[in-house]
């Protein structure tokens, strides 16, 4: 069977920081302020979002479009779209000494796939090539705060996000609340399992920035070969 | 059913193959050995013995083999995501077409399987636990016949039919001067590759140097007895081979 053991820390010179989260926990505002914190010192960054790559786009769109995919489908694009994003952006950046900002890493697939009924452990295999984040950050939030500020943000749920795909609830909101519900429950077994940093995301933005840049700056600390663009 | 009833809501399930009455035979080999020309002959010979077939390919899935295929017009993919796009189409088709003809009863004739997969990573350098893990899902096949031909004999045979192709010669791999040599060098270690899986699980091989017609006797001979097919039914309709 394969080892559920996290991957070990890389030997690379640059740092991989992760944010992870339930839609509307607000991680994507929190990395973009860290990106303006770092951008500010010089460093030379690489952003790279779940999901994102060009290679499984339109087969992932024609696919929820069609109702083609499974959980093990889905959860195998997923892992091919992270795989190319990982071979041709994160690792060349990461030796090259820069600072990669993840929106969402194999966290994200390990808590979500997981909900879909996909065997823990064979998920955790599937992600086994990425390497350990110097920084993965949990954005802790409860579903209403969460669902609340989706609703405010754009006035409508997605399929997915609201894992309509399984059958919980015929309303979007109450399947949103069950699925994501369940996801929350995987992330708190995944930040043990996994040592993420959790931080409360239900104060206020500044004060999670804080606290967000406080961490951020502790890692970077240890890593003295980080590239920064010429002033 | 609407599409969605039918769509899984689990993931795959290890398959317990004890549970399901429908029989798995899978015919691997390396490109350009028969394999699809003696399934030809295969199939409706086992549906004239009164039984269902189904039968499903490498990169047939209708959620990514298009993709697969515009992928590899290009030099888009790198040696895991060649492995995880593959994965996706092998887990659509056991969900789709696989599985459920299992359970239903049917005969299921794979033009490869789970070898060429391990076969093409081993190759590549992939980390062979890591595509065993994924492909765990997948149902043990009852048989497993491996065509087999000689790396010479291949070439000759395949130029005889078509040119060489830049990922059957393993151009992808640099692992020659020129398509010729590269041709040599990735198709002999893929059959290697699978001389290895033979022998430690156990499948039957057929030299695949011989005419259509006696291959495909032997294949009948070896399918036979797990179909529970009598000897003397094994050279009747529909012949072996057009020309037989």
């Amino acid at each position: 069977m394969p080892s559920r053991e996290p991957a070990r820390s890389h030997p690379y010179p640059g740092a991989l920081i992760v944010v992870e989260g339930i839609d509307g926990s607000g991680k994507s505002t929190q990395l973009k302020l860290l990106r303006r914190h770092l951008e500010a010192q010089g460093y030379s960054i690489l952003f790279t979002e779940w999901n994102s790559s060009a290679l499984v786009r339109d087969t992932m769109k024609v696919g929820k479009k069609k109702n083609l995919l499974t959980p093990t489908t889905f959860s195998l694009l997923h892992a091919t779209d992270f795989a190319d994003r990982y071979y041709y952006g994160i690792l060349p950046a990461l030796k090259a000494g820069m600072i990669v900002l993840a929106d969402r890493y194999v966290y994200t697939a390990f808590a979500r796939d997981t909900v879909r009924g996909v065997e823990a452990d064979w998920v955790r295999n599937l992600y086994r090539f990425a390497a350990k984040p110097d920084l993965a950050l949990y954005f802790e939030v409860p579903i209403d705060v969460s669902l609340d500020r989706l609703m405010t943000a754009r006035a409508r749920i997605k399929y997915h996000e609201a894992g309509m795909d399984l059958g919980l609830a015929s309303n979007t909101i109450e399947s949103f609340r069950i699925f994501q519900g369940r996801v929350l429950d995987e992330y708190a077994r995944i930040a043990d399992e996994h040592g993420l940093e959790v931080v409360d995301a239900t104060t206020s933005i500044e004060a999670q920035q804080r606290d967000v840049r406080r961490l951020a700056d502790r890692v970077l600390e240890e890593k003295r070969a980080l590239r920064r663009i010429p002033a | 059913m609407s599409p969605d009833a039918m769509r899984p809501r689990r993931g795959l399930p290890r398959v317990a193959r004890e549970e399901t009455p429908g029989k798995l035979i899978v015919i691997e080999g390396t490109d350009g050995v028969g394999r699809s020309t003696q399934i030809e002959r295969l199939a409706p010979w086992i549906e004239t013995r009164g039984h269902a077939v189904v039968q499903t390919g490498w990169n047939r899935s209708l959620l990514v083999s298009k993709l697969i295929t515009s992928a590899k017009e290009g030099t888009l993919l790198n040696k895991v995501t060649y492995t995880l796009l593959y994965a996706t189409d092998f887990a659509d088709r056991l969900e789709r077409v696989v599985i459920p003809a299992l359970k239903a009863g049917m005969v299921v004739v794979a033009d490869r399987y789970v070898g060429t997969a391990l076969a093409r990573g081993a190759v590549r350098g992939v980390d062979r636990a890591w595509m065993q893990g994924i492909y765990a899902f997948a149902p043990e096949p009852d048989l497993t016949i491996q065509m087999r031909l000689g790396v010479d004999a291949l070439l000759l045979r395949t130029l005889d039919r078509t040119r060489l192709n830049y990922w059957e010669s393993g151009m992808d791999q640099h692992m020659g001067e020129d398509i010729y040599d590269s041709f040599i060098e990735y198709q002999g270690r893929m059959i290697s590759e699978y001389d290895r899986l033979a022998e430690a699980r156990g499948w039957k091989v057929v030299d695949a140097a011989r005419s259509i017609a006696a291959t495909q006797l032997e294949i009948r001979r070896i399918v036979a007895p797990l179909l529970g097919i009598p000897g003397d039914r094994i050279g009747l309709e529909p012949p072996p081979s057009p020309d037989a």
